[in-house]
């Protein structure tokens, strides 16, 4: 071993013994001599042999190499992590080491730059979702669900939580692994199956006395819109239960906020503002509430406020409420969340600085007509239906495939339409066969700013093609 | 050199804002796409229209690039020197990292792709899971956990399904901790529906065999342990530990915060930890990022693996694919596969250190923590409590009580006085059992001459605290800005925790 050297490692040579000899021992095995023998490794670990960087990052590349290419750009797969333009100037300062390579700012004074950047963050969430108080971030949608019911269950000293029917199945999952172990009871709403839309007169039954939280989506899962959004806060509202809505931020600029009409919590996804999909991770769990005591002092998660200095009086930022959190509280901690995804929040304030206001509807009108376009040419196709809900949509839609006149292709299962458009090049969208039987042979599919009219035309006339049974 | 951190008087995004000015811009649609859409959001229901756009700040793109370069500015990272916090393990971040995962051919993949499209990245995930068993002792990884609590979550999830399915759970209630044990420790515990039971350090620093044995019943569900220990100690009657839950009925739950100091050594399943969570952001040296995203994967024994959070990838010799099938699976923590860029990284560090790297890592990580606590103990002020003369691990906790009762300087002005030479302090008032607590985790990644500066800003703090205490009370004056009013923020009346509530109470 101690002729091992690697570019990681300074302490070599004689800096080693110098250190050896302060200690006034022979070799580093004496700093280990404690641990009883019967435990210490005699074997050396069965990992491959120490690599330079370049036989690493070749390897690597090598191994990525392996997976499909997509030979026509970005697909239309979203379902929860979406294909979105990344500026390059979010890149350029989320690379720079002094944050990326910076601890939680547990010391405030030689970490004001991590801290404001997060005050930064909560504050322009706060705009977008029109409620006062955000936390520094959560690890992702999902998370932040689950972390949601709980809050609304501490709040309301409640156990029932009501969710729609058509939640993303993972999301859903999620919801369970943190809500089973407080014996939460997890209730569906259901929808209209022409327009998707929640049914009121049943939540109207369902909420009673022990709800502590109505969950909806704007947008939902599928894409579509829920409106009646007044309708649900009512409803939430009087039966003393706290109403909690998630919501894609991308959609702001154009869409009315949660906290203007009646949310008392906003979660969502921060991905779409500035971070790239990476095979779904790390994400953003956006988390926002109402400014009130009972509410405040139950939020999960790290917070960072404004403050000034004791002696010069300048203005700062500090992480603030701590008591809440596991490292004072312990087992009476409102979450055990310790590390978050503080580089995802700072790269959404860049992100949504970048953009501003003008910017952000922007995007949002861009998404709503290419979307609509996609759908236009989706719909226009022989044995598809599209969107298959009757209601407004933001950037997803289902298209269901239906029976054709072309007897080749007479009833092809989702599945095979979508290897086949995969194997020219294509992701045509998540199949939902199997998580939503109800809606027969369809797939939701995501348009963005990133695709063209190219694109889409290319992804209707190859779905065409596929359909017809054409090589 | 005098150390003086960047003080820009840097406003906020909203205050530098100037109507009109744009940050970016997108690409006008075609024609075609335009003529069937006009009015986009008249599609939109009115109740769900936004009346006005959001109020946030109107920058050009130099004025967002000049505001963020100024906060990096005003921040202290591991790349500028020493970040000796204890039990956070700020080793050297690659940047090759960085670069492996800027490959399209991972960054644009999907996680709603067929498996068939992935098989690239999910051998390279599967192979992540075989090598972090390795390390640990383990027999299956589950690689979903966003974050080391997360993580520990997971895993105290696992105990509560095994002794759900063999039909203990009701009576299984309680989790037993150490009184150093990390925080969130008993609040994963909590989470996950059981009661804490702490169980008290003997006079060595280490778990108190007495107190463990009267503290397991019928109603043990698991221990949850570091090894070595809060203190930098390595638990010696691990053995017997492991015995006495074993004995009870109950699970050994192995976090990983403090793995640093064990690669190549000794390995937690061979100690007889029944389920162990890394984290990759410490031990494996992916970025903490400001406070993540980290990783903390979970692992198992084989007897363990069907309660696995899903999904876990699978190879049956010729496909990689995602095993969701686990009926006794506690189901997902993560909307997908976890942090998968974070995942990756930790793979390339495990492939440039290989095995004689990682047991180097371990070495050094040691060596430098001892050489630390051998030089500082002989400062007046501060003493080494618990296991004199035992060798410390990977960290070393000094308590500074003597130097706040002889000139009342305390633990948290040397950790300011510190950030005034340029360097990070340690962890303070951690962990508990130790008064005046300076935590203290150098790692393997600084040399001799990045420990003596710290040593000698050590040695003059103390010196200086006996001879002119305003000075160190005074500190930090070369920071950005100096001490900062806590309870202020804290304030139901004057708290501000965006600039939407701040404007609001200015009202």
């Amino acid at each position: 071993m101690t002729d091992f050297r690697h570019s990681f490692l300074p302490t070599v040579g004689e800096q080693e013994t110098e250190i050896l000899a302060a200690l006034g021992i022979k070799s580093i095995d004496e700093l280990f001599s404690d641990i009883p023998s019967k435990f210490q490794l005699k074997t050396r670990l069965k990992i491959p042999d120490s690599l330079s960087e370049i036989e690493v990052t070749r390897k690597i590349a090598e191994q990525l190499a392996q997976n499909w290419k997509s030979p026509k750009g970005e697909g239309f797969l979203g379902g929860g992590v979406w294909h979105h333009v990344i500026p390059e100037t979010v890149k350029a300062i989320v690379n720079r080491t002094e944050f990326l390579t910076a601890y939680t700012p547990y010391q405030s004074e030689i970490s004001q730059g991590m801290l404001q950047a997060l005050f930064e963050y909560q504050s322009l969430i706060a705009e977008l979702v029109e409620l006062p108080v955000v936390n520094a971030s959560m690890y992702d949608w999902a998370s932040a669900l689950g972390e949601a019911a709980l809050m609304a269950s501490r709040v309301t000293k409640r156990q029932k939580f009501l969710v729609p029917n058509l939640i993303a199945p993972n999301r859903r999952g999620v919801l369970n692994t943190y809500t089973n172990p407080a014996g939460m009871n997890i209730d569906s709403i259901g929808y209209d199956p022409v327009s998707g839309q929640l049914d009121l007169e049943q939540l109207k039954t369902l909420v009673d006395k022990d709800t502590a939280g109505v969950y909806f989506e704007n947008p939902a899962y599928l894409g579509y819109l829920q409106s009646e959004v007044d309708a649900m806060a009512e409803i939430t509202h009087d039966a003393g239960a706290l109403l909690v809505v998630g919501i894609d931020p991308i959609s702001l600029g154009i869409i009315r906020a949660p906290g203007n009409y009646g949310a008392d919590i906003v979660i969502g996804e921060g991905q779409p503002l500035g971070s790239p999909i990476n095979l779904g991770g790390p994400l953003l769990g956006i988390f926002a509430s109402r400014d009130e005591r009972k509410l405040i002092r139950q939020l999960p998660g790290r917070i960072i406020g404004l403050t000034t200095a004791q002696s010069s009086g300048q203005r700062g930022f500090v992480m603030t409420i701590q008591a809440r959190e596991q490292h004072i509280r312990r087992e009476k901690a409102t979450s055990n969340i310790c590390s978050n995804q503080a580089l995802s929040a700072v790269t959404a304030a860049i992100y949504l600085a970048l953009l501003g206001p003008s910017g952000l509807v922007q995007i949002g009108e861009t998404i709503l007509q290419l979307r609509h376009y996609a759908e236009r040419q989706l719909n226009a196709l022989e044995g598809v239906k599209a969107p298959l809900f009757e209601a407004p949509h933001f950037k997803e839609f289902v298209y269901q495939i239906k029976n054709t006149k072309h007897s080749s292709s007479a009833g092809l299962p989702i599945r095979t339409v979508l290897k086949s458009v995969q194997e020219r090049g294509i992701l045509a969208g998540i199949p939902l066969d199997q998580s939503f039987p109800d809606f027969g042979q369809s797939a939701l599919v995501c348009v963005t700013e990133v695709h063209t009219q190219a694109a889409i035309d290319s992804l209707s006339k190859t779905l065409q093609q596929t359909m017809e049974g054409r090589q | 050199m005098k150390f003086q951190q960047a003080k820009w008087d840097e406003a906020l995004l909203f205050e530098r804002s100037r109507a009109g000015a744009i940050g970016y811009s997108f690409p006008a649609v075609s024609k075609a796409v335009q003529q069937a859409l006009p009015k986009p959001t008249s599609t939109l229901p009115k109740d769900l229209r936004r009346s006005t756009p959001p109020s946030l700040p109107e920058l050009s793109e130099p004025e967002v690039m000049q505001h963020f370069v100024r906060l990096s500015q005003m921040n202290y990272c591991v790349d500028l020197g020493l970040y000796p916090l204890g039990s956070c393990t700020m080793k050297f971040n690659p940047p090759m990292n960085e670069e492996v995962i800027k490959n399209p051919q991972f960054s644009l993949l999907h996680p709603h792709q067929d498996c068939s499209t992935l098989q690239g990245i999910l051998q390279i995930f599967y192979e992540l899971q075989q090598w972090l068993s390795e390390i640990t002792g383990m027999d299956d990884f589950s690689l979903q956990p966003a974050a080391g609590a997360q993580g520990e979550l997971a895993g105290v999830l696992i105990i509560r399904a095994y002794h759900a399915d063999h039909g203990n759970l009701e009576s299984r209630r309680e989790i037993i901790i150490p009184d150093s044990a990390h925080g969130t420790n008993p609040a994963s515990a909590a989470m996950a529906g059981f009661d804490v039971v702490v169980v008290p350090s003997n006079e060595q620093g280490q778990v108190d065999l007495k107190a463990l044995e009267s503290a397991v019943s019928e109603k043990t569900a698991g221990l949850m342990l570091t090894n070595p220990n809060t203190l930098g100690l390595f638990e010696q009657k691990i053995e017997k530990i492991a015995e006495i839950v074993h004995k009870a009925g109950g699970l050994l739950y192995y976090d990983g915060a403090n793995l640093n100091a064990n690669l190549g050594r000794v390995r937690p399943g061979d100690m007889g930890f029944d389920i162990i969570h890394t984290n990759l952001h410490k031990t494996f040296a992916t970025p903490h990022g400001g406070g993540g995203p980290g990783a903390g994967p979970v692992g198992v024994k084989a007897s363990l693996a069907p309660y696995l959070p899903i999904p876990v990838i699978v190879f049956d010799g010729e496909n990689y694919s995602l095993d969701i099938e686990r009926p006794k699976s506690i189901g997902r923590t993560h909307g997908f596969l976890g942090n998968a860029a974070v995942l990756l990284k930790a793979y390339a560090y495990i492939m440039r250190m290989g095995w004689q790297g990682l047991h180097a890592v371990s070495d050094h990580a040691v060596l430098n923590a001892n050489y630390i606590m051998k030089k500082i103990q002989g400062f007046k002020g501060f003493s080494v409590p618990y296991a004199s003369g035992v060798w410390r691990k990977h960290e070393v906790v000094f308590s500074a009580k003597q130097l706040e009762q002889d000139t009342g300087v305390n633990a948290r002005d040397v950790a300011k006085a510190l950030l005034d030479r340029g360097l990070h302090a340690p962890t303070f008032y951690f962990p508990s059992i130790v008064e005046e607590a300076l935590m203290i985790e150098p790692t393997e990644t600084f040399g001799k001459a990045e420990l003596d500066r710290f040593i000698d800003a050590f040695r003059e703090i103390a010196e200086q605290a006996y001879t002119n205490v305003d000075i160190v009370c005074k500190t930090p004056q070369n920071t950005a800005i100096d001490r900062l009013d806590e309870v202020k923020a804290a304030h139901p009346r004057t708290m501000a925790l965006t600039w939407r509530m701040f404007q609001q109470s200015q009202k």
